[in-house]
């Protein structure tokens, strides 16, 4: 048998080898990106759609996301801008970015996102030219990683439609009950904030005692899973306070013409 | 029994690389709260371990000693990468909740020892029947596995329920435990129990024998 032990050999076979499986490897990954790029953006478009409780069966994701605008805000102010293009938008690379994102300092920062950016995609859901709903983009940290999902409200800015998580690391069948149908339904109708503004949505511990005044404002905890829902309570009370969605909320509340149609 | 037919069907019961090797417990412990995940999971790992066989004994003349292992992991993270990317592009749910697992097959030590072991000695046919048929002995406990952890934890199988949970209004109280990772270890240890208990030639010999009770020798030396 010939000698494969030789210095040539060796560094032979090892670059050749590095070669092949790199080549092959990239061509997967670039013959394979549109694909990729295209399930990512379909997933994404259909938690927005479900959070609004708009996902119909006999319709494609691409067909119901025809009444949705997606409109960039920034946060400190709560104005609409139109200075981020929509498609390349990226929030978390724009969360890592010192000029574009706030530290958020640990007595700010409840949901325990570290970086807040300073700017967001939101969704507007209109029917026959009127404004259904509002969908905010929400995250924050649960027990094993951060939650990624989406708040769909009610023009009024007060009456949740739905939660949805499109992107959790929690435990299946404990904290990974965020994604029970069951569990998400019971936000339907939940208020936001207090007489006095301030967030009281939140979700408790055991089961909500109905005959409570809060009860509006409270959903059931997950069974096995409390840092999973004390997470919940504290990224939606993060996103709705001051550092949040609360400049945009005042804002918009005051500006009644924007329930009009916004002509792109 | 021809040689092929060894190699296939052998990992499934006689020498099965979880049960009577002990390897791969890792993902066996990870991603097996839900048969739809573990299904897919199996595939990748069979698709993998074969394909990794085949190629590196395609190769294995001319593989110099010093660096064969290099150029094995090379072999096998070349084919997880790839199989993580098509699972990405063809089936993105799955790929988002097996995330990391699929990547760790590169770390599998059942893939890595059937190279070593197999398919650096072996003609490129039979290295790749072996690597199917560690595939399937994987497959075999990871799919029980799953079975009885979706069904006791969650009252579901493959997604569909079951037995009706409590909080869903029905009877079933979940068990919690078995959604835990390491309930595995008591549903493999279970099963290793009874397939030893089948194939009694898998008992191994006892590395230590207890003596006798010390104390005893003690009183009599008194």
């Amino acid at each position: 048998m010939r000698n494969n032990d030789t210095v040539f050999k060796t560094i032979f076979v090892a670059i050749t080898l590095c070669l092949i499986c790199s080549a092959i490897i990239s061509s997967a990954a670039v013959g394979l990106r549109d694909l990729q790029e295209a399930n990512q953006k379909i997933d994404k478009q259909s938690k927005v759609l479900a959070s609004a409780r708009l996902l119909d069966k006999s319709k494609s994701i691409e067909e119901l996301f025809l009444s949705i605008q997606e409109k960039i805000i920034d946060l400190d102010t709560g104005e609409f801008i139109d200075l981020i293009d929509m498609d390349s938008f990226n929030e978390s690379s724009l969360a890592r970015d010192d000029t574009t994102s706030i530290f958020l300092t640990p007595s700010e920062d409840i949901a325990l996102i570290k970086r807040r950016e300073n700017y967001q995609k939101i969704y507007l859901h209109y029917s026959n030219e009127t404004l259904k709903s509002i969908i905010l983009p929400v995250r924050g940290y649960g027990l094993w990683g951060t939650l990624y999902g989406y708040l769909a409200v009610k023009p009024d800015l007060q009456t949740i439609i739905g939660l949805e998580f499109f992107q959790h690391k929690e435990t299946p069948g404990l904290g990974g009950e965020v994604d029970n149908p069951r569990w998400k339904a019971l936000w339907r109708n939940k208020k936001i904030y207090g007489d006095t503004g301030e967030v009281l949505i939140s979700v408790v511990k055991g089961a909500v005692n109905s005959s409570s005044a809060l009860s509006d404002y409270q959903v059931d905890g997950l069974s096995g899973a409390t840092i999973t829902s004390k997470g919940v309570s504290n990224l939606l009370t993060f996103w709705l306070g001051e550092l949040g969605y609360l400049p945009f909320i005042k804002r918009f509340k005051k500006d009644t013409l924007i329930t009009e149609k916004i002509d792109v | 029994m021809s040689k092929a037919r060894e190699v296939l069907i052998n990992p499934i019961f006689n020498d099965n690389p979880i049960a009577l090797q002990i390897l791969g417990i890792c993902s066996a412990l990870a991603i097996t709260s839900s048969l739809n995940v573990t299904l897919i999971m199996c595939f990748a790992l069979t698709a993998v371990v074969s394909l990794s066989n085949l190629f590196v004994s395609l190769i294995r003349n001319h593989i110099p000693t010093n660096i064969r292992i290099i150029v094995q992991m090379t072999i096998i993270s070349s084919l997880v990468i790839l199989v993580d990317e098509l699972l990405k592009a063809y089936d993105y749910e799955t790929s988002r909740t097996l995330s990391v697992f699929v990547g760790l097959i590169i770390t599998n030590c059942i893939v890595m020892g059937r190279a070593e072991a197999f398919a650096m000695q072996n003609t490129p046919l039979l290295s790749f029947l072996d690597g199917l048929g560690n595939g399937l002995g994987y497959s075999v406990i990871l799919l029980i596995v799953a079975f009885f952890r979706e069904l006791l934890g969650a009252g579901t199988l493959f997604g569909y329920e079951i037995m009706v949970l409590v909080q869903n209004g029905g009877w079933y109280q979940g068990n919690n435990f078995m959604l835990l990772p390491a309930s595995s270890f008591f549903v493999i240890g279970l099963l290793i129990w009874a397939l030893r208990s089948w194939k009694t030639d898998q008992i191994e010999e006892p590395q230590f024998n207890l003596i006798q009770n010390s104390l005893e020798a003690e009183n009599r030396k008194i």
